[in-house]
């Protein structure tokens, strides 16, 4: 196909993927946007196949084979509670295909290309390989395969720091001398190493800004390789997608109240002390209630919220909670649900478990929301959440999560919170939630606790 | 080192991460797991690229790599929209008459 002819195509998939995108913005457009979007790939690839240089289809169509029966798969059959880690690996797939594709630019063309593509080359093939392995990191992480717990050294960050330079020296020196694949071969050996060291030092409960941060980088990856073979639609998609990542990392970071560097070089929730403050906390009571007895309290009111965290999907709660919440619907309660930006382990995470628990999305509050309705709520019914609901990270200077913006539920008349144990959150500090006089604590496993409350809400 | 054609890809790179930024900023909270396997699947674009090289017959290295390069972008292009779609069509409104008492204002559904 005509160059010219291919780029009109290109022209209109990157029309739609932003139109795609757009629809996103509700609910209601949003399948529609996603039918655009599409319709733009398919575009994008019928005019691709078309494309003059072409000339042998049988690795190209083994390759969509064999792509389409992993993906499908991967796509229709995983639990809704994996998502996570299925992002994570799909990271790691797109930059890895950008970073062989960089490699076999390098090895045919090799010092021909000049300095300047060769340090693109460079820059594309260093962030797809770090994002290759850090992605795979993330994610098995997130499956359990590696263990979730921040690993950390001393001098950690220092080497990592000068890594990313070594890698930055090498890029220089590979346009200063671009014949030598030496030089290359080293790039990308470490680029691996770093991804691999990048994600270790990050605990589970930090990997939405992780998630949202390897999102980005996949993104830059793209318009890097885009750059590399001078095609337009491979730059604006990259770029979409990093802004997307980006604006996505910014908004979890804010919903921690950290910094960016805080999240990569920080370690969150490997040694942390007991704030003097929450020590004196440990001396107060707590109030236990027994199924019976919350059921009676929730039979009898007008107005409830349920605020999920990580512990719902652990437990694969989210299906008893609306049964529960349906049983409440029945008594005439009105129930809301409130969540947090960073409960559970990607951004809207938590969402995305409800609506599949047939949880209608205008029952679904985010935090600005909700926040000023829980003086007016009667019950707060807490399932698996814990740091999001700390109201230490408002008064105690010494917290660790001080400054967090959080789920201010002691405000409502009444909060169960249920839970297995006294244990501590991901942070690994206590919650003094738990001591207050408005608090009731339900112990038991989650989904277990559901099920017992909605059977003795209908005796 | 700096010719036209890099300029211009740099102009497009600039302006279409301004645009970005404005159209992912009105993305509902409600929204931002299919967004991000929406941008997942989108960001498969590789795949062209990958066709090209796995097609040229340029050599068999080459082939290679593009081969594995389509696998890998077909995984997301297709894993991608499949998983955005089925996770879209659980997001559903609730008939009217099961919301019941005064609330907050509902700003993300309402826009």
């Amino acid at each position: 196909m005509q160059r010219n002819v291919l780029q009109l195509f290109y022209l209109a998939s990157a029309i739609l993927f932003v139109l795609g995108l757009r629809g996103l913005s509700h609910p209601k457009t949003a399948r529609r946007g996603m039918f655009l979007a599409e319709l733009g790939m398919l575009l994008a690839i019928i005019g691709t196949l078309l494309h003059h240089e072409i000339i042998d289809y049988r690795w190209i169509v083994l390759g969509l084979v064999i792509g389409t029966a992993i993906g499908a798969p991967l796509a229709i059959w995983i639990p809704m509670t994996a998502v996570p880690q299925r992002t994570a690996l799909s990271h790691s797939f797109g930059a890895l295909a950008a970073a062989l594709i960089g490699i076999s630019e390098y090895l045919r063309h090799g010092a021909a290309l000049g300095s300047g593509k060769v340090g693109l080359i460079g820059i594309e093939v260093m962030l797809g390989s770090l994002t290759f392995t850090g992605s795979l990191m993330a994610a098995g992480k997130l499956q359990g395969l590696i263990r979730g717990f921040p690993v950390t050294y001393r001098g950690q960050n220092v080497s990592n720091i000068s890594l990313l330079a070594g890698m930055l020296a090498l890029i220089v020196a590979l346009m200063f001398q671009p014949a030598a694949s030496t030089l290359f071969f080293a790039l990308l050996a470490l680029a691996f190493l770093f991804g691999v060291l990048l994600i270790l030092p990050i605990g589970a409960a930090d990997m939405p800004v992780v998630i949202a941060l390897l999102n980005s980088y996949g993104g830059l990856t793209d318009a890097a390789m885009g750059f590399m073979l001078d095609n337009k639609i491979q730059i604006i998609t990259g770029s979409l997608d990093g802004s997307s990542g980006f604006i996505l990392s910014i908004l979890m970071c804010r919903a921690m109240n950290r910094s960016m560097t805080n999240v990569l070089f920080g370690a969150f929730g490997k040694v942390q002390e007991q704030p003097a403050a929450l020590a004196a906390a440990a001396g107060k009571s707590i109030r236990q209630v027994s199924i019976d007895e919350a059921a009676e309290i929730l039979g009898t009111t007008r107005s409830i919220v349920f605020v999920p965290g990580y512990g719902m999907a652990v437990s694969q709660a989210q299906h008893r909670v609306r049964e529960l919440a349906d049983a409440l619907k029945g008594k005439g309660a009105a129930i809301r649900y409130g969540i947090h930006a960073v409960a559970g382990r990607m951004p809207g995470h938590m969402n995305v478990l409800l609506a599949e628990a047939n949880v209608p999305y205008d029952e679904l509050y985010d935090m600005d929301q909700i926040n000023s309705y829980f003086p007016e709520t009667d019950v707060v019914v807490v399932v698996g959440a814990n740091d999001v609901v700390n109201p230490a990270a408002k008064r105690v200077r010494a917290s660790p999560i001080f400054g967090m913006p959080i789920l201010e539920v002691e405000r409502a008349r009444i909060v169960i919170v249920c839970k297995r144990s006294l244990a501590p959150g991901f942070a690994g500090i206590d919650n003094e939630l738990y001591y207050n006089d408005n608090t009731l604590m339900l112990f038991g496993d989650a989904k277990d606790t559901m099920v017992k409350l909605a059977t003795a809400l209908k005796q | 080192m700096i010719d036209i054609g890099l300029i211009g890809d740099l102009y497009v790179f600039v302006l279409a991460g301004f645009l970005g930024y404005q159209v992912i900023s009105r993305v509902s909270p409600l929204l931002h797991t299919p967004l991000m396997s929406a941008t997942n699947a989108i960001s498969g674009i590789s795949l062209v690229g990958s066709l090209v090289v796995a097609g040229a017959g340029y050599d068999k290295i080459s082939t290679l790599l593009g081969f594995f390069a389509v696998v890998a972008s077909t995984i997301n292009v297709v894993g991608g929209f499949l998983i955005t779609d089925r996770i879209l069509k659980m997001f559903r409104r609730a008939s009217p008459a099961t919301v019941g008492g005064p609330g907050p204002e509902h700003p993300t559904v309402s826009r």
